[in-house]
């Protein structure tokens, strides 16, 4: 599956952002969850771990010994495999659905069943000595936050990237900017006439004066302006 | 081309890529648009990968390259995805690939028996001709317990009185919890470089061996072997492979060859995967055996002659089934 395909890489030394080049010729972006974000779901799948016990036991205690041997066999798979059944699902458990990640391998596709057997079985040797310190060692020492489960199973954890409406820039009358672009300049531009309307008018304004010497024009005038410029770039005259 | 203008000619491919997998996403029976359009969506999405491309190369808008990328995604997943067939998968794994796994890992099974075995043994005869060597691995509690557990005159061999009045359906829950998660410990601990692995077998065979040895020195054969004996074939081959397969981690880590570590990592990793799933297999027979007939008060020449069949069948499992299919030894 590996072989011809570049590598992922992290891209730019302070950036959790991983790329992988897909077999098109494309790269995907997928941004990396750390320790912080993970122990949090762990955290509260460890808590609806602990209500799916107490409800097994108040629920079979009734039933006598079959109802016990059920409790033993219910103990045993939620400490194994509960991980295993909602990452096939999904890709999550519902402590990392709740922080927004979830495991995909790490060529972008979902967990396959065995890597996610793998990755939670070795949970165990990650726990070590108390609490997975082995698994937090082993998770910063190497550049995509993997424990040992994942650098085993060949898995990621990464945050679930939601799809946002797209909201279409403002529509103004189109005017060519007073100078030439650089094509991130243009990018910049592109951006803030996209994202401006989330902002408050305030910030939006402070933002867009920043360009004070080049527009000359102060408060809505230069959002307008810049507005006009992204018009332009966008659908030309 | 201004962006508007590649919006506007492409908009169409894309709306429809959506719905396709839209449709792909749901299961078989709820899907609503014809398997005929299902084909054509490697194509489109090849398509789509060529305008995300284009739409990245031209400095078009975050906010297009983010739709498009979102789009590229969810087609990645859904077209390279593992899914489907795994019943027969594990038909066929039960029948010939477990046995295989184990074959091609023979020396790795030789040195999980021999970490098991030697301590097992030295420990039996020595708790064999002395009484209290017992100690140094079991504290006096479980010492006194093991001991009434097989006490001849106790009416449920193999429980304690503690846990004489348990059903058979409470010990068969019970040995699974206990059984199968030590044989998944004996694994996992594997990738520190062997050491948890070794450490439990080591362990595992003082115990076993040193309890045999003292319940033999202290008379108790009649109730101790017909009882073991039996699911011990299964039981005790399970936590040697599991052995073998945490070994197998652990050795990946401390020489990975040709390789480097992670790589050499991931291909033991999916291999041992196979020796720990069969033994886990193994461990819930096994399980079922020490409930259900271990536990029975049947005759001792019974027990044996059913004890016999279990060892051999599993030796002649192991070494003879799969072999052949297709020249796989």
């Amino acid at each position: 599956m590996q072989a011809g395909v570049t590598e992922g890489r992290s891209i730019e030394q302070l950036d959790t952002l991983w790329r992988y080049e897909i077999p098109e010729g494309v790269l995907l972006d997928f941004r990396l969850a750390g320790p912080v974000v993970r122990a949090c779901a762990w955290a509260i799948d460890a808590a609806l771990r602990g209500v799916i016990y107490l409800v097994l036991v108040m629920v079979l205690a009734l039933l006598g010994g079959i109802g016990t041997a059920l409790m033993l066999i219910g103990f045993f798979l939620i400490e194994w495999f509960y991980p295993v059944v909602f990452e096939i699902h999904n890709g999550a458990t519902p402590g990392k659905r709740a922080m927004g990640i979830l495991v995909i391998q790490d060529n972008g596709v979902p967990v396959t069943p065995s890597a996610s057997v793998i990755r939670n079985l070795l949970r165990t040797a990650d726990f070590l000595p108390f609490l997975y310190a082995t698994g937090l060692v082993t998770m910063l020492i190497n550049r995509e936050f993997k424990r040992l489960g994942d650098l085993a199973a060949g898995t990621l954890v990464v945050y679930r990237d939601e799809q946002h409406e797209r909201i279409d820039p403002p529509s103004a009358i189109a005017s060519k900017p007073p100078i030439e672009l650089s094509e991130t300049e243009q990018l910049t531009l592109l951006a803030f006439a996209e994202r401006g309307e989330n902002l408050s008018v305030g910030r939006r304004e402070e933002l867009a004066e920043l360009l004070v010497e080049q527009t000359g024009l102060q408060d809505g005038k230069a959002v307008d302006a810049l507005y006009a410029y992204a018009n332009w770039i966008l659908k030309g005259r | 081309m201004r962006q508007q203008q590649f919006e506007a000619e492409n908009q169409a491919l894309w709306d429809e890529i959506a719905q396709l997998m839209d449709d792909l996403q749901r299961s078989r029976s709820k899907r609503r648009l014809h398997h005929a359009q299902h084909l054509g969506f490697p194509a489109r999405y090849r398509q789509l990968c060529n305008h995300y491309a284009l739409a990245r190369s031209r400095g078009f808008s975050p906010a297009l390259i983010d739709q498009l990328h979102g789009l590229v995604l969810r087609g990645h997943r859904l077209l390279y995805r593992q899914q489907g067939g795994w019943r027969w998968r594990v038909l066929y794994f039960i029948l010939g690939g477990f046995p295989r796994a184990v074959r091609r890992n023979g020396g790795y099974f030789e040195l999980s028996l021999l970490f098991f075995l030697l301590p097992a043994l030295l420990m039996g005869v020595g708790c064999y001709l002395q009484e209290d060597l017992i100690y140094t691995v079991m504290d006096e509690y479980m010492v006194a317990q093991m001991e009434t557990s097989y006490d001849p005159t106790n009416e449920r061999p193999g429980r304690s009185i503690e846990r004489s009045s348990e059903t058979d359906f409470t010990m068969f829950g019970y040995y699974i919890l206990n059984n199968i998660g030590i044989g998944f410990r004996t694994f996992a601990t594997g990738i520190l470089l062997g050491v948890g692995t070794l450490f439990i077998l080591l362990f595992n065979g003082l115990v076993i061996g040193g309890v045999a040895g003292h319940l033999s020195q202290l008379g108790y054969h009649e109730t101790f072997w017909p009882f073991v004996s039996g699911h011990g074939a299964f039981e005790l081959t399970a936590i040697v492979i599991c052995g073998a397969a945490g070994l197998l981690l652990g050795y990946a880590v401390i020489a990975p060859g040709q390789r480097t570590r992670v790589q050499a990592l991931r291909e033991h990793a999916e291999e041992s995967l196979q020796l720990v799933m069969g033994a886990a297999l193994m461990l819930l027979a096994a399980a079922f055996i020490e409930a259900f007939w271990s536990s029975s008060t049947l005759q001792p020449t019974i027990k044996y002659s059913v004890a016999t069949l279990l060892w051999l069948g599993m030796a002649l499992y192991l070494m003879l089934m799969g072999r052949g299919d297709h020249g796989s030894r």
